[in-house]
């Protein structure tokens, strides 16, 4: 009897245990419905700060960039710690995923993919998306079309049409915005230009490095004085495959550029002499030059590059000693570039629409962002009067003191003023090659020359290695 | 009587089927169904393009024929067998040396907890922050390179990474720390299992210790080391996470140093649920077989 009973009390808690994990979630799936209704009301409500919406605004983004402009310019918003803040009575969440190894896209795949099912708090409401891969979401009905969240085309005429072009799917439908363009420059070290060319001067600079075959032999004379005229071959590339005259894919089958190929042949060269490195960007090695003891000539880059990732904030950086200039460089190009989209189904649409007014529209807030942190804005009449010196900026000193006034200019590249360059590179900007590969090739290509750079494997070598990865990343394909 | 004495065998067999239930439970969702449903779909064409579903359409072995297509595979079979053996081999080497000094009792070694504790600690480092510090470490302009280049032996950093044996031994390398301090401990276990008489009868003998290391420890040692080479072999077939971080997924230089399971995270990019279980299965095979061989090569002579 005795026995029994143990065995029995024995089997009860085994089958405790064993099925303790299944329980418990059923309140979850009860919000979905009634969530659901409220956001459709607040849709049909339209524009209006809806006092049914939600309460909480769920962001998907990769790095601080985007949560820094709206804590800096969104008007009312409150920073709670470093992933929550408010918008009035509305909590911001931020999720933020790291791109390495593709963990920003699968974390959004996976949410996205079941958006419809969430409840009303944990769908998302806006995400960001880079130029590489912005195709891949707003070709899908995952994505808001502008319109429906009710933004006139009055409202966003004074972005740059490119801006426009890069999130609007294969309909004409217009589905996401960005507050920044990224036409690029090259970023030259003052020091190295002074000791090599005699002056650091943008406009003499420009001459030594005004096109490929001028700044291939630009990189002997730096070679001499101990300075690598890139950090790494990988620094030009976006600037050859920003020229191409076809897309990644064409017709399913992969398919490389002739300007592309021209970048492995002027790559080799130089890395063949001795000018310049492989790194991989955003390595440490890579991250090297921003300091003066890296001893690197220039980077290629858009604004933010050299106001947001290139340490301007360390002491003794180049950037934060103000040594960095700008000039033209060979050929015009962009890099990256954030855009915000809203995603269907959200439950806060007027406050993810004025969120995108605010930032992407309001010449203000824009001009401000210029001025707070040397980011090129997508407002045409703010960038162009800021580029001549007509619109001026105010600096102020911690107690309201006015300290500056007067035209535009930047700390980092020793007071210059880079905008009328921006302004230039916008107008070239050429985007009809965009294709929703470009992210997966563009890495997998420079990996894989990266070998015949180094010379480990041949030519052919290093393209088949290329195909075999792009098409283990997109099977559809074929080469 | 006759009817009541069966009841009672019977209902203490019940209780062994129902205590049975959790193992089995845990072995059927964790292990049976998930092996199941990988040959499932490994006859599937199953991925997704960008946020679009392609499949699942059935395909019959054509994901196992695209498979073996090309070389590929073998290459990052060779790969991962090269890696593994090049950190195996040593491995046991000093492992077996390390397990007769700490068992010998002649020897009277001080501090041995403290070593045997000391030699597992990289055990217990997650391999990808191992990785990680080696990745720094060795890197172009790491310290490693400055070092050496510091103290006269190298003119130049030498490209660890870029380089197909560098890498190779890196990661050849890590696996050993990590892993030979496991293996002692289980070896010793195997040697303080062997019958101390059999030692004090050698030694009145005057046998040599080698003589006894080879002549008592090795043989009576063997069902120990065919289990540590067996389960280090699937390990080893398993080598995913040191190389992966080292080289950032790539296999770098040339894919050189691209193992099984790197290649089946590749497949992973997209959700090639089909290719993926293909070559999860062509692993479970060439697993099984490996073992098979191991295990009949090693218990045959009897």
């Amino acid at each position: 009897m005795k026995k029994k009973l143990l065995s029995a009390l024995l089997v009860t808690a085994m089958a405790v245990g064993t099925l303790a994990g299944c329980g418990g979630n059923p309140s979850s799936g009860s919000g979905t419905a009634s969530g659901g209704a409220a956001g459709q009301q607040t849709q049909a409500a339209g524009g209006e700060q809806a006092a049914d919406e939600g309460k909480v605004l769920n962001i998907y983004v990769w790095n601080e960039e985007f949560k820094s402009r709206v804590t800096d310019h969104y008007p009312g918003y409150e920073a709670v710690d470093a992933t929550t803040g408010t918008i009035g009575d509305v909590t911001v969440k931020w999720n933020i995923t790291p791109n390495d190894d593709n963990a920003y896209q699968n974390n959004l795949d996976e949410t996205l993919l079941k958006q419809a099912d969430a409840a009303a708090d944990d769908k998302i409401d806006i995400f960001l998306v880079e130029a590489d891969y912005a195709l891949k979401y707003v070709d899908t009905e995952y994505t808001m079309p502008i319109k429906d969240l009710g933004i006139t085309d009055a409202d966003i005429a004074d972005q740059y049409p490119y801006t426009q072009d890069i999130v609007t799917d294969s309909n004409g439908v217009l589905k996401g915005l960005s507050w920044q363009g990224c036409p690029g420059v090259l970023f030259y070290n003052r020091e190295a230009a002074k000791e090599t060319f005699g002056t650091d001067d943008p406009d003499a600079v420009q001459e030594y490095v005004k096109d490929w075959a001028t700044f291939n032999e630009t990189a002997a004379a730096l070679h001499e004085k101990g300075y690598n005229i890139m950090s790494s071959v990988n620094d030009s590339f976006r600037v050859y495959s920003n020229n191409v005259t076809s897309p990644w894919v064409v017709d399913g089958k992969i398919n490389i550029d002739d300007n592309i190929m021209k970048w492995v042949e002027d790559s080799k060269a130089l890395v063949d002499a001795g000018y310049t490195t492989t790194y991989e960007l955003w390595d440490a090695d890579w991250q090297k030059g921003f300091f003066p003891d890296g001893k690197v000539f220039c980077y290629f880059g858009p604004a933010w590059l050299v106001n947001f990732s290139m340490a301007a904030d360390t002491e003794g950086s180049i950037g934060n000693q103000g040594g960095w200039g700008a000039a033209k460089g060979p050929q015009g190009f962009f890099w990256g570039g954030t855009w915000i989209c809203a995603a269907t189904g959200t439950d806060n649409p007027s406050l993810v629409k004025d969120i995108m007014l605010q930032l992407t529209t309001n010449p203000e807030i824009m001009t401000d962002i210029v001025v707070k942190d040397d980011d090129f804005v997508n407002n045409k009449p703010a960038m162009e009067a800021l580029a001549d010196g007509s619109q001026t900026i105010t600096k102020t000193d911690e107690n309201g003191n006015v300290t500056y006034e007067g035209p535009y200019y930047s700390d980092i590249l020793g007071g210059q003023n880079p905008l009328p360059m921006y302004c230039e590179g916008v107008a070239d900007l050429q985007l009809s090659n965009l294709s929703s590969y470009d992210q997966g090739c563009n890495e997998e290509f420079q990996d894989a020359m990266k070998a015949y750079f180094e010379g480990k494997a041949t030519l052919d070598e290093a393209k088949e290695l290329f195909y075999k990865a792009v098409t283990e990343k997109y099977p559809e394909l074929s080469y | 009587m006759k009817a009541a004495k069966r009841g009672k065998v019977v209902s203490y067999n019940r209780w062994g089927y129902i205590f049975l239930i959790p193992f089995v439970l845990v072995y059927l969702v964790f292990q049976f169904i998930p092996l199941v449903s990988t040959v499932y779909n490994s006859f599937y064409e199953n991925y997704r393009s960008g946020l679009t579903q392609i499949g699942p359409n059935f395909v019959g072995l054509g994901n196992y024929r695209a498979l073996l297509a090309n070389s590929d595979i073998w290459i990052y079979l060779r790969n991962t067998l090269i890696m593994w053996a090049m950190g195996f081999v040593p491995q046991i080497i000093v492992s077996l040396l390390l397990g007769a000094w700490f068992t010998n009792p002649s020897l009277r070694l001080k501090g041995q907890q403290f070593f045997k504790t000391v030699i597992y600690l990289p055990n217990l480092i997650m391999a990808s922050a191992f990785a990680m510090l080696f990745f720094t470490l060795f890197s172009d302009g790491g310290p490693i390179n400055s070092i050496l280049v510091q103290l006269g032996i190298l003119d130049a950093p030498f490209r660890f990474l870029s380089n197909t044996w560098g890498t190779r031994s890196l990661v050849a390398m890590m696996n050993f720390l990590m892993w030979f301090g496991n293996t002692t401990i289980l070896l010793m276990a195997g040697m303080m299992g062997i019958d101390t008489s059999l030692f004090e009868a050698a030694e009145v003998d005057g046998a040599t210790s080698t003589q006894v290391f080879f002549r008592i420890t090795l043989p009576l040692l063997r069902p120990i080391l065919i289990y540590v080479m067996i389960t280090s072999l699937i390990g080893g077939l398993q080598m995913f996470d040191v190389p992966q971080v080292l080289t950032n997924g790539t296999g770098e230089p040339m894919r050189s140093s691209m193992t099984l399971i790197m290649y089946l995270n590749k497949h992973l990019f997209n959700k090639n649920y089909g290719l993926g279980g293909a070559l999860s299965v062509f692993l479970f095979i060439i697993t099984g077989v490996l073992s098979l061989i191991v295990f009949r090569f090693s218990s045959e002579k009897k």
